[in-house]
């Protein structure tokens, strides 16, 4: 390998491999990069390294000390060993100190199964412990917001501590006392209450220490059906994953991505999760009030959409995934032409975070408003994605409605209109009209993309399964494209989003391929932030 | 003379007027020739002063004795930012209490000593960091650095000679930890006080990531008797590793504890049976520990030849330190003794790292069960390796503090481990 070598890197021998990085990468990101995981606690790639856990202690030939390589930088010739005899008695002697005053309560404590510290001793921990003394008791405390400190279980990593200081800037967290009477405690009374981005706090724990109340007892770890996906509670796009149990969402996770979100996501997208565990569903087409099959609603909607003589008015919602709205784009051009509106939910002000500046929660609460905005929709409706429809409610035309329940109109919406269609999610009042009511899969539920405020295409993965016959829309109105047009259907979320890069300049170029799991930017490279 | 107790093999340089109430006064210090050094050092110039305090070969009298004049040449040359100089007053370490003695009896003599480093360094700001406990001391030291600006020795262009030295004296909260250079840092610059990773080092990032350099009380006080009678004369008293005079801090079952200021090497039971009056009436030596809690304790025998140098103390087997000598006879429960050590440490032990924070409490739990009579022979290997893996893996050094002390004992004395843990008897009887 040092063929590779160049000014700006450095050459050194890791548990026998010669490896060459940047100059400047640490030991233990060193090792990452060729794939051997040194295990440390207060060490995280977005906080400051303090160097206390002394897990990560590697032997450097020739140096008095090990050396702690979450801190230590790789020089040129340096010898580095991870896995020596020194070193593993190193790990083995300071993860019984971790268990001293551990209660090894795994079977009730929700970290269980995704735990550093029952990891750790599982592989390199002593056999059987050899402490006989009474365990100090520091006991539980609310944290506020949705933190539950568990003081007995802690490891001291003060990951919790310099993120509150150096990420969210706002120093909420100490270490009081000293010694093994350290414990990690709040100022003021309200603790954690109010501060956006507490949250993240708790996925960085590396034990049991710090929970969500929100979670508490609600799943083991190991149940859960993880699943990529973006979030959708506003225009960031943070990449996210789905913790599903039963076809439930159980709680949503950031997922690193240096470009959009780092390792964090705020605690409003974090918790607004519910929804999609609602069970008011549309579950099987209907057409004219009468249950029918898929082929048969499908060649009906065909025919009445031929058929249909008036002007054709659609709306949709920013929740929407892009395939479904360059889809329904596509649709209103082989019909003529016609004006699609979108909602969407909307605040005053954004909710950065100071010590990640590429992320805030955005003033708009969904998660496509960038792609409504290229396809050319127009946007309608107030803050709360209400009102705005007046003009389509009593059009007497084609109306078609994507996604967007209306919940806020009555049950007279579209009772003048030639032909009502309605694609949704959800059930509704204001479908009560519709000609046609197609069950549709939520984002949750589907493959499929968002254009997030910064451009950026982002995918995600069906993490839970929809009910009875709900198709993804863009199956749809992909199929209804392709009959007019004589063309194709798409028959994968891919395929779709292939059908509209075709006609988009903003996707220009770009495949599902491209984006991976991080996305990318029309004409720029694509995502290169680490797996 | 009132200092309480003297002896005539004592050569006083530093503590030579320790007992004059009237040498803490600017007028005082005048009179005993204090201040003189100021302008013969601002002629000799910077690397002049450095180098007559290497060729001195004075050594860091905190405890690692690492050269002083050698720790001001990593200074950078070229001062583009602020460099500090900090006076270590922190002095906790269990048995020593030289540099409470040097702040109260002599604070103008540190004063000095700090405005001749400071220019040596080319720091303009010092900051003293005195022990939170050290009330009377730090108000003493507070109105002689107070007196010495009134008098023009602080502050700008000192005796007209363009130099400019600013101390502010500064309290801590009562910690052992803050006697660490890099947490008294921290504590200083008002974070927790928690030793920093080295590097960097204090002289490329120190105090607020200036450049600084943090000396012990004693060692800036020896330094204008340095600049005064110069290096040959500082070496008339010493070895060759260890020059000069050095106070030790005597405690323990002697006759006559108290500071002693001595040439470095002088013998140990020199010091304990003809210094310090010998044993107390009809007790034999047990142990010594020479230079404060922190280090291996030494048995009689190991005592009868040792030399306090900080070479020679490594000789006998264990370290100088700060000179602090406590000296144990045979009443001591040395199980206890050693419990008491650990109960220090884990209550000072800043709990940054994992070694340190659960090692010292785990190991003095256990001290604690053995002195109680529920102790087993294995705990005694639970304990050395306990200690073992305390030892070198930490940030600081005060976790291999708890090992010394434990270690040493139960390869020294483990007869009376075992007489614990066996019959429950103390070998030690208190008397």
């Amino acid at each position: 390998m040092s063929d590779q070598q160049t000014p700006n890197t450095v050459t050194f021998t890791l548990d026998g491999q010669e490896v060459t990085v940047p100059k400047g990468t640490t030991i233990l990101r060193a090792a990452e990069s060729i794939g051997i995981k040194i295990p440390h606690y207060c060490f995280h790639p977005g906080l400051s390294s303090p160097a206390m856990c002394r897990l990560c202690l590697v032997e450097v030939e020739g140096w008095p000390r090990m050396a702690p390589s979450c801190k230590e930088t790789a020089q040129d010739g340096m010898v580095v060993f991870t896995n020596s005899e020194l070193a593993q008695k190193q790990r083995t002697g300071v993860l019984e100190f971790y268990l001293v005053n551990h209660p090894l309560d795994c079977p009730i404590c929700d970290q269980s199964g995704e735990c550093d510290l029952q990891d750790y001793v599982f592989e390199e921990g002593r056999e059987h412990g050899r402490g006989r003394e009474p365990k100090r008791v520091l006991g539980r405390d609310d944290f506020g917001g949705d933190v539950l400190f568990n003081g007995d279980r802690c490891v001291m990593c003060t990951r919790c501590v310099r993120f509150m200081r150096e990420v969210a800037e706002d120093e909420r967290l100490c270490v009081v006392e000293r010694g093994n009477r350290a414990v990690i405690d709040t100022f003021f009374e309200e603790g954690l209450e109010g501060s956006p981005y507490a949250g993240n706090i708790i996925d960085i724990c590396p034990v049991g220490a710090l929970i969500s109340k929100d979670f508490l007892h609600k799943a083991r770890a190991w149940d859960l059906d993880r699943t990529p996906s973006v979030c959708p509670s506003c225009s960031q796009g943070c990449n996210i994953t789905l913790q599903v149990r039963d076809d439930l969402v159980q709680r949503l996770k950031p997922r690193e991505n240096l470009e959009v979100n780092g390792w964090w996501m705020c605690d409003f997208g974090r918790h607004n999760y519910e929804w999609m565990n609602r069970t008011d569903r549309t579950e099987v087409p209907m057409v004219r009030g009468q249950e029918v099959g898929w082929a048969d609603a499908l060649g009906d909607l065909l025919q009445a959409l031929k058929d249909a003589k008036e002007s054709v008015k659609a709306v949709t919602w920013a929740h929407a995934p892009n395939e479904e709205m360059g889809l329904l784009s596509g649709l209103l051009a082989e019909l003529g032409g016609g004006e699609v509106v979108y909602r969407s939910p909307r605040t005053e002000g954004e909710v950065p975070l100071p010590g990640f500046p590429l992320l805030a929660r955005r003033e708009d609460l969904a998660p496509n408003v960038n792609g409504a905005e290229i396809f050319g929709f127009r946007r309608v409706g107030d803050n709360n994605s209400q009102g705005g429809l007046d003009e389509l409610a009593g059009h007497d035309g084609v109306l078609i409605v994507v996604g967007d329940p209306i919940e806020d109109y009555g049950e007279d919406f579209g009772s003048k209109a030639e032909l009502y269609v309605y694609l949704g999610s959800y059930q509704s009042k204001t479908a009560s009209n519709a000609h046609f009511v197609l069950p549709i899969t939520t984002f949750a539920e589907q493959e499929g993309t968002y254009t997030n405020v910064q451009g950026r295409v982002q995918r995600f993965w069906p993490g839970v399964r929809s009910p009875a016959s709900a198709r993804p829309g863009w199956l749809i109105l992909g199929a209804l494209v392709a009959e007019l047009t004589g063309t194709e259907a798409p028959v994968s979320a891919d395929q779709a989003f292939a059908k509209i890069a075709e006609k988009t300049s903003e996707f220009g170029g770009i495949t599902y391929r491209d984006l991976g799991p991080r996305g990318a930017v029309a004409g720029k490279p694509a995502g290169v932030s680490g797996d | 003379m009132a200092y309480p107790y003297t002896h005539e093999k004592e050569v006083r340089i530093l503590s030579k007027h320790f007992g004059e109430p009237e040498a803490r006064t600017v007028e005082g210090w005048k009179a005993r020739g204090g201040y003189q050094t100021l302008t013969k050092a601002f002629e000799m110039g910077r690397d002049a002063i450095i180098n007559e305090v290497k060729a001195s070969g004075l050594r860091g009298r905190g405890g690692a004795g690492f050269p002083a004049g050698v720790k001001w040449s990593f200074m950078p040359k070229e001062k583009t930012r602020p460099h500090y100089l900090l006076c270590n007053a922190d002095e906790s370490e269990p048995g020593t209490f030289k540099d409470r003695e040097l702040l109260r009896w002599t604070p103008h003599q540190l004063i000095e000593g700090m405005i001749i480093s400071a220019y040596a360094i080319q720091a303009e700001e010092c900051y003293v960091y005195c022990r939170g406990e050290f009330f009377e001391t730090t108000a003493v030291l507070a109105k002689a650095v107070e007196d010495a600006y009134e008098a023009g020795y602080l502050g700008q262009n000192i005796l007209g000679s363009g130099v400019n030295v600013d101390i502010t004296v500064h309290c801590g909260g009562g910690a052992y930890i803050c006697g660490e250079e890099t947490a008294l840092m921290n504590s200083l610059e008002g974070r927790r006080g928690t030793p920093r990773v080295k590097p960097p080092f204090p002289a490329q990032a120190g105090y607020m990531m200036m450049p600084s350099t943090v000396n012990n009380v004693e060692t800036l006080s020896s330094v204008p008797f340095i600049i005064q009678e110069g290096a040959d004369a500082y070496r008339a008293n010493g070895t060759e590793e260890s020059p000069g005079t050095k106070l030790f801090c005597v405690s323990g079952h002697v006759r006559r504890p108290g500071n002693y200021e001595l040439p470095l090497g002088f013998p140990l039971m020199e010091l304990i049976e003809d210094v310090c009056g010998g044993m107390r009436e009809g007790r034999k030596l047990k142990g010594v520990i020479p230079g404060g809690s922190s280090v291996p304790i030494l048995n009689a025998e190991e005592c009868a030849d040792c030399e306090m140098s900080f070479e020679g103390v490594i000789e006998a087997g264990s370290q100088l330190g700060c000179a602090a000598v406590i000296v144990m006879d045979d009443s001591t429960d040395m199980v206890q003794a050693v419990r008491r050590m650990v109960d220090f440490y884990t209550h000072e032990s800043c709990g940054q790292c994992t070694p340190c924070r659960e090692g010292s409490s785990w190991t003095g739990k256990i001290l604690k069960r053995i002195e109680e009579g529920r102790g087993t022979e294995e705990d005694l290997d639970t304990l050395m390796e306990v200690t073992s893996q305390m030892e070198g893996t930490t940030i600081c050094v005060l976790s291999d503090s708890v090992a010394a002390p434990v270690q040493s004992s139960i390869l020294k004395y483990r007869e009376e481990y075992l007489a614990r843990i066996r019959t429950g008897e103390k070998v030690g009887a208190a008397s």
